[in-house]
């Protein structure tokens, strides 16, 4: 582990707190609105020598800071990043301005409140990309429910209540299992560290039940269908700024936890359940795409095409290839934007028409023709116009898919299609449809052109150029698919290693009995079990080697196991 | 100790006589001052049956801290008379001796003494409020339930006494507990716990829970709803020391079990604050009961920080509810409506106890509820683990209707709270209390582990 001499991460980490907590003494409205924005611009500094101190040659952690906190149960205060949290802590840092600048107006009442929730959000969020300490992890993961809870709550749509409890009560039933296998894992090895954990070996019956726990707490995040009620609801009713929040930052941590600890620590199980997984996601994208369909709302429109495409995301994590992987946490960066920026343009044009209907905000091409030439620019995005950003990582899962099975791909495909329909609808009605009341609005002002602009120009750098951004995964993809391979094919009878302080008997630890006496292979729980997708039932008998599981195509050679520090 | 102890009462009697109480939270926080003084160490008094060590002194600690809230927030009881006035500490202060009294005591008699010293004093606190039907009722429910607990608890030490022959736990501790070896003393030890499970309101004893704390004044059920449970806490972290059989842990658990889920699915329903808090107990009295269901040194030490968690969470709810209480009322959930607006302040204090209370990092409950979790998963109790974190999200609905009531909704006619700077300052100081066990749980937790350590061996 690279261990850096300045403590960049709690920096990052705190400095919105901090800024938060500052936000208490101020007076004036402006005041605050100034004063939080200066803070999103300096957490966007700080984050620069974060990227550009990144060792994107290795898979480990870097930038460890790592203290004792709770010695008794062995809790650490303990952060680091790698490739994967690197673009997410980019992403989450970068949206805090844009989230300012979009409720200058947006936002009249209780104003420092609302901006005081803006700074805990991003100090959540920064948090629960970093941690590498489960209980610390599980922290931040809750911490960030109460602001977003209140950003709907307080400042949301007519039915903000019952869309703020749906929100805070689906996620939060979903952590406590999580917390139940963090209390499990904990208790199986002694640790809460998470690198340590991605070390051990579990037996399958353990691995079973513990990745059913975290997967239901990350398949509501994400949201995952049928998991998805809550976020139209929350969606809707948020303001702009929570529905960016939302959108880009909050789904990701589901896929942000299939990646940092379903596939490492529960690696046999995450394989048992992947044609679930991979069944589930082609749901969300094919119900979510047609649910987008139907929408006469517009942020109901772009909240369901999330569902779709956070399914795509799931798809290329369960599909175990590095293509796949690498287009899906490509996907999660690009869906934070361009759901992000098509959010921002329907708050924007929501403060001229003070409706989200369709058929109110018809034909604005030749009144507002920047406000149509961005909505243009990010629905190519949503669609995978090729040149932009959506296509090439929506070309990687591709990619990843069909390595895999003709068939998902397939169906991938339909999705896409489906993606297509549904941003055409939108883009042609609100763009290109008869006006009814367009005439009287105004084009885009100064400050709503400076938070789009940067994130039209992400859209087609990373479109263009997305090398940069990919350098950062190479070695973390290839390190976990590395160990995934490594710990799949499970010896049953693997003991736990017991710590000194807790004698856990091995074996004990699922009550209940998981289909009989556990003494066979992995690969033949797969056959015995009836989520066969069609591709999968072609796979040889042979329980050592999984058909559908491709061989690793990455040519980057094997990194440094930190075990070997 | 005992000495300062009985000096401190003394001066309370006399006070009987005088108006100027203003003193009394002092005294409180100078016993915790003496007890985080007073030299460590364990020592016998009165022919064994006093304890001291530092599971004793941990709890005085905490007792003298919460005695001192208390008192503070009992300052200005708006319907009780002046003449009263000195009486109501007095009993507070009497009731609270029978707990440090439970905290020390390792003799079946004198424990058994010690809970009715503080139940007794408890009983006469409850109905000190004018004219209200619904004291009376409470507090007589709380004498009838808790004569029977008691007669139960005792007729539980006669079992004990008659299997083992002696009454003193440090010579019980060596005994055997089995089922197949001392069916009477288990079934002895049972009945003896009963007792406690009825002053902790643990599902099927919580009848009283609600209705005293919807009965008495909120000042007093401030005090009626930590304080007593703590002394039951650590008679029970010391008897379960005792390791005893299956039978015993496993009613225990199926006791806590139930008590979370029903204490939980009540409180739904509630509209008057006090009593959801009232079935808010009965589950959280479910989750002490899970941790010392767990034993060792891990399980009894985070059954002891729990305790003190719930203590903190408790007070802190409780000092809001006081300070928004019009004239004593009893608060309902509609009166929470646009504390936003009306007070800053407490609403964002409620809003830290109530996540506290769902078990939200970072505050205190979660940390709680973490080792709870983590002893009784490490006890081998799964399904009351996954029991305990369904009820969990069961839990967030009513606790955070109190914060959607605090501020989303906004009342017609708001009207500011007036808010002394002692009360502000203590609402801070309760809140930080509350984040300050979350975040740094460490000294304290290690603390208990050795003292758990200590009583078991």
């Amino acid at each position: 582990m690279l261990t850096s001499g300045f403590p960049l991460l709690s920096t990052l980490i705190f400095f919105p707190l901090l800024g938060a907590g500052i936000l208490f003494f101020l007076r004036s409205d402006t005041a605050v609105r100034v004063f939080t924005l200066a803070v999103g611009l300096i957490e966007c500094l700080l984050a620069v020598p974060m990227a550009v101190g990144f060792d994107t040659s290795t898979a480990r952690f870097q930038m460890v800071e790592k203290a004792e906190w709770i010695q008794s149960w062995n809790i650490s205060y303990f952060l680091g990043i790698d490739g994967i949290s690197v673009l997410m802590v980019l992403l989450s840092v970068f949206l805090l301005p844009i989230c300012v600048l979009c409720s200058w107006k947006y936002i009249g009442r209780r104003v420092k409140e609302f901006h005081f929730c803006l700074l805990l959000m991003t100090t959540a969020c920064i948090g629960v990309f970093t941690s590498l300490d489960f209980v610390l992890f599980y922290i931040f993961w809750e911490a960030m429910l109460v602001p977003m809870y209140l950003l709907i709550a307080v400042w949301g749509g007519p039915k903000r209540r019952y869309a703020s409890l749906k929100f805070f009560i689906y996620t939060l039933a979903g952590s406590t299992l999580f917390l139940a296998a963090i209390v499990a894992l904990f208790i199986n090895t002694g640790t809460f560290s998470i690198p340590e954990l991605m070390e051990h070996s579990y037996s399958f019956r353990f691995q079973f039940w513990t990745f059913l726990a975290m997967a239901l707490a990350f398949a509501i995040k994400v949201p995952m269908y049928p998991f998805h009620t809550w976020l139209p609801a929350a969606h809707v009713e948020a303001p702009t700024a929570g529905s960016v929040l939302l959108a880009s930052i909050l789904l990701k941590m589901g896929a942000y936890g299939f990646l940092r600890f379903c596939l490492p620590i529960t690696p046999a199980a995450s394989h048992f359940f992947a044609p679930l997984m991979i069944g589930m996601g082609i749901l969300s994208i094919i119900v979510g795409s047609l649910l987008a369909l139907g929408q006469s709302d517009m942020k109901k429109l772009i909240a369901y095409s999330s569902v779709a495409h956070m399914g795509f995301v799931t798809l290329g994590i369960f599909v175990f290839a590095f293509r796949g992987v690498e287009g899906a946490i490509m996907h999660m960066l690009n869906h934070g934007i361009i759901t992000g920026a098509l959010f921002l343009l329907v708050g924007l044009i929501y403060e001229r028409s003070h409706s989200r209907e369709l058929a109110e905000n018809l034909g604005v091409s030749r009144y507002l023709p920047s406000f149509t030439g961005f909505l243009l620019l990010f629905s190519m995005a949503a669609f995978g116009f090729p040149g932009t950003n959506g296509f090439f990582s929506k070309l990687l899962v591709l990619l990843g898919v069909f390595e895999v099975s003709t068939p998902v791909g397939v169906v991938f495909i339909v999705g896409l299609l489906l993606g297509l329909a549904y941003l055409l609808r939108l883009l042609l009605n609100v763009g290109w449809g008869t006006p009814t009341k367009a005439a009287a609005w105004k084009d885009m002002s100064f400050r709503e052109w400076v938070y789009l602009v940067p994130l039209g120009v992400l859209v087609i750098y990373l479109g263009v150029a997305p090398g940069k951004a990919l350098s950062f995964l190479g070695p973390s993809i290839d390190n976990l698919l590395d160990n995934f391979q490594a710990q799949k094919e499970l010896r049953i009878e693997t003991a736990s290693t017991p710590s000194a302080q807790f004698r856990a008997q091995d074996g004990a630890y699922l009550p209940l009995s998981f289909a009989g006496e556990d003494t066979r292979p992995i690969g033949q729980h797969m056959h015995a079990a009836s989520l066969h997708l069609p591709s999968f039932q072609d796979a040889e008998p042979d329980v050592r080697r999984v058909a559908w599981l491709p061989e690793r195509t990455s040519s980057i050679p094997a990194p440094v196991r930190m075990s070997e520090e | 100790m005992v000495a300062v102890l009985a000096l401190l009462f003394v001066q309370s009697i006399t006070d009987w006589l005088k108006e100027a109480v203003e003193w009394v939270p002092l005294a409180a926080l100078f016993g915790a001052l003496l007890v985080f003084l007073a030299p460590a160490g364990s020592q016998d008094m009165f022919y064994g049956s006093y304890h001291i060590d530092s599971l004793s002194q941990f709890f005085k600690g905490i007792v003298f801290i919460g005695l001192a809230v208390c008192a503070a927030n009992a300052m200005r009881v708006p319907n009780l008379g002046k003449a009263n006035k000195a009486d109501y500490f007095f009993f507070m202060f009497m009731s609270a001796f029978g707990l440090l009294l439970l905290s020390s005591a390792v003799e079946l008699f004198t424990i058994y003494i010690s809970m009715e010293l503080a139940s007794f004093s408890l009983y006469i606190l409850l109905p000190f409020r004018n004219n209200d039907q619904r004291a009376v009722e409470a507090a007589v429910k709380y004498v009838l339930f808790g004569a029977v607990a008691s007669a139960i608890g005792l007729y539980g030490i006669s079992y004990i006494l008659a299997a083992q022959h002696t009454s003193y736990i440090s010579e019980l501790l060596t005994m055997d507990w089995s089922f197949a070896h001392q069916p009477m003393a288990l079934i002895g030890l049972a009945l003896f716990l009963l007792a406690f499970l009825y002053k902790i309101a643990l599902f099927p004893f919580h009848f009283w829970a609600p209705d005293v704390y919807q009965g008495a004044s909120n000042e007093t059920a401030a005090f009626a709803a930590t304080l007593p449970k703590l002394g039951a806490i650590v008679v029970m972290v010391r008897l379960m020391a005792f390791q005893p059989g299956p039978e015993v842990i496993t009613i225990l658990a199926v006791f806590a079990a139930v008590s979370m889920t029903l204490g939980n699915l009540t409180a739904l329903i509630q509209s008057d604050v006090k009593r959801l808090l009232g079935y808010s107990s009965v589950a959280h009295a479910g989750f002490v009961v899970m941790a010392l269901a767990a034993g060792g040194a891990h399980g009894l030490a985070s059954a002891a920080y729990y305790a003190l968690v719930y203590m903190v969470m408790n007070l802190t709810i409780f000092w809001v509810i006081t300070r928004i209480s019009h004239a004593g009322e009893n608060v309902a959930l509609t009166d929470l409506q646009g504390l936003h607006s009306r007070s800053p302040l407490l609403a964002f204090v409620l809003a830290v106890s109530a996540f506290a209370l769902v078990g939200l990092p970072p505050t205190a409950g979660f940390i709680g509820k973490l080792f709870v979790l983590n002893s009784a998963w490490d006890a081998g109790q799964y399904w009351l683990v996954i029991i305990a974190v369904l009820n969990t999200a069961l839990a967030i609905f009513y606790y955070l209707n109190l914060v959607r009531h605090a501020y989303t909704l906004d009342q017609s006619t708001p009207a500011k709270i007036a808010l002394s700077p002692i009360g502000a300052s203590m609402a801070i100081l309760l809140a930080v209390g509350v984040l300050y066990l979350g975040i740094v749980p460490q000294n304290i937790y290690a603390f208990l582990v050795q003292a758990s350590m200590g009583i078991i061996s």
